[in-house]
């Protein structure tokens, strides 16, 4: 039974509340050490910083890498789920709870274990670990653990979900529910390729059982989660867009089956798309490379839908507040909420991401990008922008939501700083990462001035402007640790809800078909088996002898 | 589930839009042959010396204004066939490219141009590319390959 | 914050008649810089 204090804020249950905070701790913490690793980067790029003789640049480069793009993303994602889910079922049974913490103590471990062998310099692969270059066993196994513990966490997701549909028959599911639904099985279904690959191939390998490793076979099961690895990065942004943002601005969900059908389209087909990474390597059909191109099309469908229903939520509310004209809703946005400038900020960022990212994919357009400092740039507009601004924006309200605190104006006023921090920072880093690229500057690269030749020199410009955004960066990461720091411990106490938007009071009902886990399950299943059987039975087929390991650092 | 008209239209507009960018790349690649590079042409890692096309690597006439280059590949050096790995190729010249790598995963770019395909132990990566402007190319690794990774290069000079 | 007030015409607004017309010129600007980011590098591609 619902009491009434519950039932007028809607909150995380307590107990559950520790489980998220555990999770963020660890993704602030995360979030700290991989942007000081990014300016140290940013710095050694321009030529005259040198980093100190003990540490490299490329076991920088790792902790960076693994950090923020494994390590901060997951924690925090999953935290989030865990709360959305939480605050939109009614809670987790103690067994339930029990298993997040599993999960979490298990994801805990294996960072620390990939730590440890990064900073003893045993792990300098980044953060994808191609083979044959070999790390350290327990870098692989403690990657392995990650992986597994992150399972536990997906299954009391979707576990929750069903448990939620079992005692409330005939009821539509929550809307978040539903999305985090999706995104924990994407995610289930994705990690199978690495997990396999990781221990399979890699683990046995590295500890000497097993003399060489088949390169493209574990490249391809890389990518194979690689590509839905970012949308798991995406989709809870696309969750608090759709389902949580129109509450923070007053209005209602556009349209609740639209959003469905969104998830449901990314479930399906943000999987079958690797290929999309490995266009330049040898070994793959051109056909199925092609293939896999149209796949990924297809899956920038959803996207469009997003951004209507985006500007929609936006101007129904602005007219709704008496807006006029084209563009007069614009004006009637809450601007200096901070809880609404970071994460509408990081959809604008989101559309030279999502332009790069068409062009990333366009087949022989790859050839023009492909490991160029392109690519760098444009995840730091997806990932480290568009994504990180809406989970900093999901900071302000969810962290003195868990810890019985509230945002105060001053901390509203550093969040903003923050936005424009991070958005300025960004615009000249990752533009300047973008230009250096198309003139072929490499990614993954310490400073070098290679023969000499005028074209490789033409890029230091670049890269000082990118040392300039990055050490805007910098700062905009310590006003963020600042202002976490302040709603986890010091902000003053007080009940901050957990907002949930709602439908329009006259939205038509949703199908029930989006419900039908069966069918959009057996698509995707129908889909990757369509995708990668032939072209992997190929590469296993035609495979060189295997590759010995090798320690290059 | 009812949308809205000028979601409709949307979608319908951006879809054609992507559908457009496929035909574009699709046409290109199979009717042109503009494929990304790729063959699935196999080798020993452990024997690349001894396979033929990479007992002597370098640049090679081949025929009326055409090249072949080979390019081998290792921690930390493009083994172009010269000294100063300084590769000089006439102006105009179509030029087949083969590269392999004896180690680990290598980048082969050449900056400026649309030669820039990975290489990967077991495989022999090839790619035909034109050079029409004269001037200094340089070859770059970029894929990481260990910590010599930034120093890895060779310079390509197209001259008339 | 108060909650805003529905008049009787956005009760009985229909999905279909939302004046959305500021979102559709957003989303066709939207289109058109993905098309032109991706001719502009196409060109470029076609150029090297
Ligand atoms: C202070 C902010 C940041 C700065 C200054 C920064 C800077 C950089 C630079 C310069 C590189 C490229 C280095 C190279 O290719 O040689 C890089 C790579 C990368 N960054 Fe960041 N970054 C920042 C924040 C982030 C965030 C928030 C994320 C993810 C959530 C992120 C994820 C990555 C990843 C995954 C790579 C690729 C690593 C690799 O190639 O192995 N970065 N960053
Ligand atoms: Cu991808
Ligand atoms: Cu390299």
């Amino acid at each position: 039974m619902k009491t009434a204090a519950q039932s007028l804020l809607k909150k995380v249950p307590a107990k559950d509340a520790k489980l998220v905070m555990a999770h963020m701790y660890v993704a602030f913490a995360a979030l700290a050490i991989g942007a000081t690793m990014g300016l140290l980067q940013v710095l050694e790029r321009t030529g005259s910083f040198q980093l100190p003789s003990w540490l490299g640049y490329y076991q920088v480069l790792t902790v960076h890498g693994v950090i923020l793009g494994l390590v901060l993303t997951t924690f925090f994602i999953i935290g989030f789920m865990f709360a959305a889910q939480s605050v939109t079922t009614g809670g987790y049974s103690n067994k339930e709870r029990t298993a997040g913490w599993i999960g979490f103590i298990m994801m805990l471990v294996g960072t620390i274990a990939a730590a440890i062998m990064i900073l003893l310099n045993e792990a300098t692969v980044l953060y994808t670990f191609y083979v044959p270059l070999q790390a350290h066993a327990v870098f692989y196994i403690g990657l392995a653990l990650v992986i597994a513990g992150s399972w536990f966490a997906v299954w009391v997701i979707v576990l929750r979900h069903f448990r939620f549909r079992k005692e409330n028959p005939g009821v539509r599911t929550p809307l978040l529910s539903y999305m985090a639904t999706v995104n924990s099985l994407m995610w289930q279904i994705a990690t199978i390729g690495v997990a396999y690959s990781t221990i399979v191939h890699i683990i046995p390998w590295s500890l000497g059982l097993t003399e060489t490793v088949d390169v493209l076979l574990t490249r391809t099961l890389f990518w194979y989660f690689g590509h839905p690895l970012v949308y798991f990065w995406l989709l809870p942004a696309y969750m608090m867009w759709y389902a949580i943002l129109p509450k923070i601005i007053g209005g209602k969900i556009f349209s609740d089956s639209l959003a469905r059908l969104a998830f449901a389209l990314f479930l399906i087909f943000s999987i079958p798309v690797g290929f999309h990474h490995q266009l330049t390597e040898p070994g793959i059909d051109p056909f199925w490379k092609y293939l896999q191109v149209v796949l990924t099309m297809v899956v920038v469908v959803p996207s469009l839908m997003t951004a209507f229903t985006l500007f929609a939520t936006f101007e129904q509310r602005g007219r709704e507040l008496g807006a006029k004209g084209l563009f007069g809703w614009l004006k009637k946005m809450p601007w200096n909420d901070a809880r609404f400038l970071a994460p509408f900020v990081g959809m604008l960022f989101f559309i030279p991401g999502g332009a790069g990212g068409i062009v990333n994919t366009s087949h022989q357009l790859n050839q023009v990008v492909h490991n160029t400092l392109w690519v760098t740039g444009h995840f730091h507009l997806t990932v480290a922008t568009a994504v990180m601004l809406t989970f900093f924006g999901i900071t302000y309200w969810l962290v003195p939501s868990l810890t019985g605190r509230v945002l105060t104006p001053v901390m509203n006023r550093m969040g903003i700083l923050q936005t424009i921090l991070w958005g300025t920072g960004m615009l000249i880093m990752s533009g300047a990462m973008h230009w250096q690229g198309l003139l072929g500057g490499p990614r993954r690269s310490a400073y070098s001035e290679y023969a000499g030749n005028a074209d490789t020199l033409a890029w230091g410009p670049y890269q000082i402007a990118q040392a300039i955004g990055g050490s805007i960066l910098f700062l905009g990461m310590i006003v963020m640790i600042i202002i976490f720091i302040n709603l986890a411990f010091f902000a003053p106490k007080g009940e901050t809800e957990f907002p949930v938007a709602e439908d329009h009071p006259n939205a038509a009902p949703t199908p029930a078909i989006f419900e039908n886990w069966k069918l959009w399950i057996g698509i995707t299943a129908a889909l990757i088996l369509f995708a990668y059987t032939i072209p992997i039975i190929d590469i296993i087929q035609n495979a060189p002898p295997g590759a010995k390991g090798f320690k290059l650092w | 589930m009812n949308m809205h008209k000028y979601e409709k239209v949307w979608i319908l507009i951006g879809s054609a839009t992507l559908l457009f960018f496929l035909i574009v790349v699709g046409v290109s690649a199979f009717y042109m042959g503009n494929q990304p590079p790729s063959c699935a042409v196999t080798l020993d890692p452990e024997k690349v010396r001894e396979h033929q096309l990479f007992k002597e690597p370098g640049l090679t006439e081949i025929g009326d204004n055409e090249y072949q280059l080979t390019v081998v590949a290792s921690a930390f050096d493009y083994d172009v066939g010269t000294d100063d790995k300084v590769v000089q190729i006439p102006v105009g010249a179509t030029v087949h490219i083969s590269a392999t790598t004896t180690d680990v995963i290598h980048g082969f770019e050449i900056a400026g141009t649309n030669a820039n395909m990975m290489l990967e132990p077991g495989y022999i990566s090839t790619y035909t590319n034109t050079f029409d402007k004269p001037g200094t190319y340089t070859l770059v690794c970029n894929e990481y390959c260990g910590v010599g990774h930034h120093l890895m290069y060779a310079t390509i000079e197209v001259v008339e | 914050m108060a909650k805003p007030e529905r008049t009787e015409e956005q009760v009985t607004q229909q999905h279909e008649e939302h004046d959305l017309k500021g979102t559709f010129v957003s989303v066709m600007i939207l289109g058109a810089f993905l098309l032109v980011s991706w001719l502009g590098v196409w060109s470029l591609y076609l150029a090297r």
